[in-house]
């Protein structure tokens, strides 16, 4: 994917510069830059409030942008209405026609470009076979299960062959078993089609589990855009670190730096070696960042290659099915998180003094939260 | 075996279970009909009872039978192809002479006289000369000497008609249709046959007046649904203004603003548009004007129940899958709002046929609606049977439009796709 093919001709959508604000003084969106290729599926990851919707709406051309612009392969599209942008997209509530029935719904992008009836038939009959609901055609959206309309919502954005498929939390009104079920669906049907997808949820597992990459976003500003994995393992800043997945978080002041790695003083005594990843140099303040796989606890006393040994004491363990986790209180923090393999959390008792130790590969010093 | 245990353990309690269920249910059940008791007894006493009345009142027969009875009797089994026979003059007399003395000649005289206009004549003058009972084998001679048209067929034929206790008379003449001399139904004399236009002019009307609000009051309705919240009230507030104000002083203010000295007029020979007034009231247009006026609000207020429940996300939905705003509001949008546009429409419908006040003080000679003709019947002439058939023909059209509606409304009912 990253092969050497021009970035130009992959690139189908560009944010430069791109701010927003509904009420002239608070700014939604904060200067906005992003690439998003030809076939990826890129997610719009965060809380609430965070931009990332807005981001999607002006994309689809539902809200103009109050700065910048955006391109669609290379035209800006600040003129270009809605319904012209070639755009299918997928609302949070469906947002399928009540007075239609599954068949009329999902013909509609088609009639409505006067594309030829028998094309159409075909291509609806296509398309409900897609989603395995051809025997449902005739019914209306409100005779439908959450996730029979979820589907029928999906192959009404895919049918007319859009450039771009845009989803708003599309599944954030289903169960949690029905929505891991889509998540696996629409991974599908993005793999197949190679469509172009760009997904909003501020569900992070939703994002890890379907994108090829993530914009997280906080308070207007895209903090990291990466592939899951990177996001997770090599986070830039304590929000990402914590938005996406645990994460157990240390304060400190860094005292030294040394060839990407830092020695960093905990503010209640002792000192660990972590990547210097988000520093300001020494003498700064910094937020640890250790995942709690990466952790492993050993017994008092006993011995450790492991280059950063911490004293800890056991607040809790939860079981969890196929592993379980420590609740352990570090060097001040009380909901230090360590995962174990299953059955290892048997011998640990509340109040245990035992101690922890990780590599100083996988802490990452990140800015003071 | 646990199975059977089961199965035994139940089968005792089960019937008591079902009854206490139904014990339980039954308190529940007075309950909901003690909260409702109070309006539906108001219901039985001031509308289904006066509507009941008045289909009574179009069929009932009571004024011939009971005060001229032997006549009545005498004339059960005549041919109806000559005269009737001596027996029947003779009844008729003896009748007459009871009536006089009892004074009710007036009543038979009046619904008579709907039959064959000049029966009170006949009747009161033959009453008044007959003087003594004729001789026996004389009461026809007799009879016919005193008013010759006791020798016509048709006075016979007039009384046998109005003998009850049921008569078609009165919902055959709310439709200009009469009986003839022989009995059979045929159209009523041109100038007594009014009603059908009068119907029909009232149908016009409603239907002109409900055109007018829901061309009037959809562009509103979609404006206050779509509104922010403040501006929408605002609005809601101009349009609900009208139920403030009594129904009198809107018209009234309608006839200040349109008559020929009025508000209108003089504004548009000031700015030099006419030199002689228009004439915009007392004529068909001050009508329309004053009901659409009144009658806004019933439309407005059920399509913009209807376009508040339409979610914006289906407009967007349109315009991302490739409609043009305009595409997107007559194939999404417009089909949503029907249910409320019948809804209105059969309201402003069903309340444009029924009025009275505002024809009668705006509208011409030529404007007046069947409400008019009821109200005449009832309160100036006291023909309450005609009265009664008109508004019987009313309530039927206005019932069967109401069914119409209902079978169309459930032949495509709407049911919602967002659960929001």
């Amino acid at each position: 994917m990253d092969g050497g093919m021009d970035i130009r001709t992959q690139r189908l959508v560009r944010f430069v510069g791109v701010q927003k604000t509904y009420d002239g003084e608070h700014l939604v969106v904060k200067n906005l830059d992003l690439d998003i290729r030809k076939g990826e599926f890129v997610t719009l990851l965060g809380p609430s409030g965070s931009g990332k919707t807005t981001t999607l709406m002006m994309l689809a051309g539902f809200e103009v942008p109050t700065h910048g612009e955006i391109f669609i392969a290379d035209r800006p599209i600040k003129n270009m209405p809605p319904h012209k942008r070639d755009i299918g997209m997928v609302f949070q509530n469906y947002a399928l026609f009540p007075h239609l029935t599954i068949e009329e719904n999902v013909a509609f992008p088609l009639t409505v470009r006067g594309t030829a009836k028998a094309e159409v038939t075909e291509r609806v009959r296509n398309a409900l076979r897609m989603i395995k609901l051809e025997n449902l055609a005739h019914r209306r959206p409100g005779q439908l299960s959450g996730g029979q309309q979820q589907r029928v919502a999906l192959a009404r954005a895919l049918v007319f062959n859009p450039q771009m498929v845009l989803m708003d939390e599309p599944l954030g009104a289903l169960d949690k078993r029905l929505r891991e079920h889509m998540q696996l669906e629409i991974k599908q049907l993005h793999e197949q089609m190679g469509i172009t997808v760009v997904y909003v949820t501020h569900d992070q597992g939703e994002a890890l589990t379907m994108s090829d990459r993530i914009a997280v976003f906080n308070d207007g500003i895209v903090q990291q855009i990466d592939k899951p994995d990177a996001l997770y393992e090599r986070p830039v800043n304590s929000l990402v670190a914590n938005f996406i997945g645990e994460n157990n978080v240390l304060s400190g002041t860094v005292e030294t730096i040394e060839q990407g790695f830092c020695r960093v003083a905990l503010a209640s005594g002792g000192s660990v070696v972590a990547q210097a990843v988000n520093v300001q140099g020494p003498g700064a303040a910094t937020a640890l960042s250790v995942r709690p796989e990466r952790i492993v606890i050993v017994p008092d006393g006993a011995a450790t290659d492991l280059a950063n040994r911490l004293p800890a004491t056991v607040q809790d363990t939860i079981y969890l099915g196929d592993h379980a986790l420590a609740v352990l209180k570090v060097a001040g923090n009380g909901e230090f998180m360590v995962k174990l393999p299953p059955g290892a959390h048997a011998g640990l008792g509340h109040g245990q003094a035992v101690s922890i130790a990780f590599r100083p590969e996988d802490c990452r010093a990140l800015d003071p939260v | 075996m646990t199975a059977a245990f089961v199965a035994g353990a139940d089968a005792p309690t089960e019937v008591p279970l079902k009854r206490r269920l139904k014990r339980a249910e039954r308190a529940r059940q007075f309950k909901a009909l003690a909260l409702v008791l109070p309006l539906l007894l108001f219901l039985l006493f001031t509308f289904l009872g006066p509507i009941a009345g008045m289909l009574w009142h179009s069929v009932d027969d009571w004024e011939v039978p009971k005060t001229l009875p032997h006549t009545v009797a005498a004339l059960s089994d005549w041919n109806g192809k000559d005269l009737p026979d001596e027996k029947a003059f003779a009844a008729l007399a003896g009748d007459l002479q009871a009536a006089r003395a009892a004074g009710t000649v007036a009543i038979a005289s009046k619904r008579l006289n709907y039959v064959i206009n000049g029966f009170r004549t006949t009747l009161a003058s033959t009453a008044r000369n007959l003087k003594t009972a004729p001789e026996p084998g004389t009461a026809k001679d007799t009879l016919i000497a005193v008013n010759p048209a006791w020798g016509d067929r048709a006075t016979w034929a007039a009384i046998k008609s109005a003998s009850g206790p049921l008569t078609s008379f009165y919902i055959l003449g709310a439709l200009d249709l009469t009986r003839n001399v022989d009995g059979a139904i045929v159209a009523a004399p041109a100038e007594q046959a009014i009603y059908r236009d009068v119907f029909a002019r009232t149908f016009t009307i409603g239907f002109g007046v409900t055109a007018l609000c829901l061309i009037l009051g959809f562009p509103v309705a979609y404006l206050l649904a779509n509104l922010p919240a403040g501006r929408s009230n605002l609005l809601m507030i101009f349009v609900l203004l009208p139920f403030w104000t009594s129904l009198l002083v809107r018209t009234c203010a309608w006839i200040v603003l349109l008559q020929s000295e009025g508000v209108v007029n003089d504004g548009l020979r000031w700015l030099g548009v006419i030199d002689e007034p228009l004439r915009l009231i007392y004529n068909r247009f001050g009508v329309y004007v004053a009901m659409t006026h009144v009658l806004l609000p019933f439309m407005i207020l059920p399509l913009y129940s209807t376009m508040k429940a339409i979610s914006p996300a289906y407009m967007r939905a349109a315009a991302s899958l490739g409609a043009s705003p305009v595409t997107a509001f007559r194939r999404i949008y417009l089909p949503q709002t029907l249910p409320g546009v019948g809804a209105g429409s059969l309201l402003v419908f069903i309340l444009a046929i029924g009025y009275y006040i505002t024809p009668a003080l705006v509208g011409g000679a030529a404007d007046q609606m069947i409400s008019y003709f009821i109200a005449f019947y009832t309160t100036e002439t006291v023909n309450w049977g005609l009265a009664s058939a008109l508004g019987a023909v009313l309530l039927l059209a206005t019932l069967l439009l109401a069914v119409v509606y209902g079978k169309l409304v459930h032949g495509q009912q709407v049911t919602g796709g967002m659960k929001n």
